[in-house]
């Protein structure tokens, strides 16, 4: 059976639980995509206008070091949010997000997203208190990888 | 295992074969192999120059002595079920590992042990009940050693109707993570084996994140699942967290801690952290109470 859009926005961890008519408030600001592995997501420099929220496969987020060439930051795979800069000013992304395998996502138009949350004050606080629960838990991994707990101590 | 401080109830069974005076008498083994695991992780096999191969339990460690420099408390990195020479892995960190890291086959090293509780999974033998829920097992770095033995068991176990295996590893870089066969292996015998670093490198399809980013995405059922744990302690601290928040019972939960082990016997304190000494009452412990407390305490 054919999931509808609505129903694949409940399955995804950031609008599981939401009240019923959530997904559907968001579901017409969605579409079902898929990315073929080494496929861009996002391309740094480029308006922030969709995200994507994984549904499976695995996503890697990186940035082109000259001389190096891509570095990957992270990766993320299924109940991931990949993109934030669509949230806020500029609306511009700072980072590429490539297909490491075939994923499978929901793009959501930030624009539209942003109007669904302002015309719905419940709904965009909600929205964002969970957009917030995974940027914290991202800057908390971030921070605990800045720790370099495996590498060799320095001090003996 | 329950849910209070106790700690792991296994540790008679270190002193069992011998007396505590023969416990500080080094029994002399031969080095029979050495591997390169990392840039600075190396096992060392031993076998004794004279005498029965020492038996142990998972997670369990041995004082190893390097002759003329000194001794240093390493996990035994063998599976009990590992027919052939005991193996020790061991990080360079210091004079006494960066020695036995430098030893060539047909050295000479002083083992005394094996001492310390264990990961409590049953050997061969021992599987009175079959035990159906799954099984966490989160290694950090060089932490993957102590587990190894335990791992196995568990591999070993579910292949014979036992509970599903989850192990998850992380590591600086694709270039420290250790024991690739061992991990091929475990999976291509069931378990679910997730790698991640915290650095990419060129080639590097895997996971690079932290190793706590890998237990959300993950199949294990919350609420019927154990946790091993053991790598650097903060990381120990988060990932149970992590596993607790979750739902997996704290209770549940199983931590390698390191002190500054010395005599092995809980003689010399060396080793105390709160109520504990972890050589004696760890290095395995319970998460749940006392030591979940003690790991956020700082010095002073």
């Amino acid at each position: 059976m054919t999931r509808s859009i609505a129903q694949m926005l409940e399955a995804h961890p950031l609008f599981a639980d939401l009240p019923d008519d959530a997904a559907d408030l968001v579901a017409g600001c969605a579409r079902n995509v898929a990315f073929e592995a080494g496929a861009k997501l996002i391309v740094e420099g480029d308006a922030a206008d969709t995200f994507y929220l994984v549904r499976r496969g695995r996503v890697a987020i990186e940035v082109h070091v000259p001389g190096r060439g891509p570095v990957v930051l992270e990766t993320v795979g299924a109940g991931a949010i990949v993109g934030w800069s669509w949230l806020v000013p500029p609306y511009r992304w700072t980072f590429d997000a490539r297909a490491i395998e075939p994923v499978g996502a929901i793009a959501i138009d930030g624009a539209c997203l942003r109007a669904k949350a302002q015309a719905e004050p419940a709904f965009g606080f909600a929205l964002l208190t969970r957009i917030s629960v995974e940027l914290l838990a991202r800057l908390q991994a971030t921070r605990m990888r800045l720790l370099d707990l495996y590498g060799v101590r320095r001090d003996r | 295992m329950t849910g209070d401080a106790a700690p792991a109830t296994s540790v008679a069974l270190a002193m069992a074969p011998r007396g505590p005076r023969h416990a500080m008498t080094p029994v002399v083994h031969r080095v029979f192999a050495v591997r390169h695991e990392t840039i600075d992780v190396t096992t060392i096999s031993l076998e004794p120059v004279t005498g029965p191969r020492l038996t142990f339990r998972p997670g369990q460690f041995n004082m190893l002595s390097a002759f003329g420099v000194g001794e240093s408390a390493i996990s035994v990195s063998s599976a009990p079920r590992d027919a052939g020479p005991l193996r020790h892995t061991v990080r360079d960190v210091g004079p006494v590992t960066h020695a036995l890291c430098e030893s060539s086959v047909g050295d000479l090293i002083g083992v005394r042990g094996p001492f310390g509780s264990d990961w409590q999974v049953p050997g061969r033998g021992e599987r009175d009940v079959v035990d159906a829920s799954d099984t966490v097992v989160v290694a950090g770095g060089i932490g993957l050693a102590p587990l190894r033995g335990a791992v196995d068991e568990l591999v070993a176990r579910y292949g014979e109707g036992g509970g599903r295996v989850f192990v998850f590893v992380g590591a600086r870089e694709p270039s420290q993570v250790v024991f690739h066969r061992d991990l091929e292996l475990w999976k291509r015998s069931g378990a679910r084996v997730e790698v991640t670093v915290d650095r990419g490198s060129p080639g590097w399809s895997g996971h690079v994140g932290l190793v706590t980013s890998l237990l959300s995405s993950s199949e294990f059922d919350p609420s019927n699942a154990k946790a091993l744990i053991c790598g650097p302690e903060i990381m120990i601290r988060f990932t149970a967290r992590a596993l607790v928040d979750q739902g997996v019972a704290a209770g549940r939960i199983l931590v390698s801690l390191e002190r500054n082990m010395q005599c092995g016997l809980g003689w010399c304190g060396h080793c105390q952290l709160g109520p504990f000494l972890l050589c004696r009452d760890g290095p395995v412990v319970a998460y749940a109470g006392m030591v979940s407390v003690l790991l956020t305490e700082r010095e002073r």
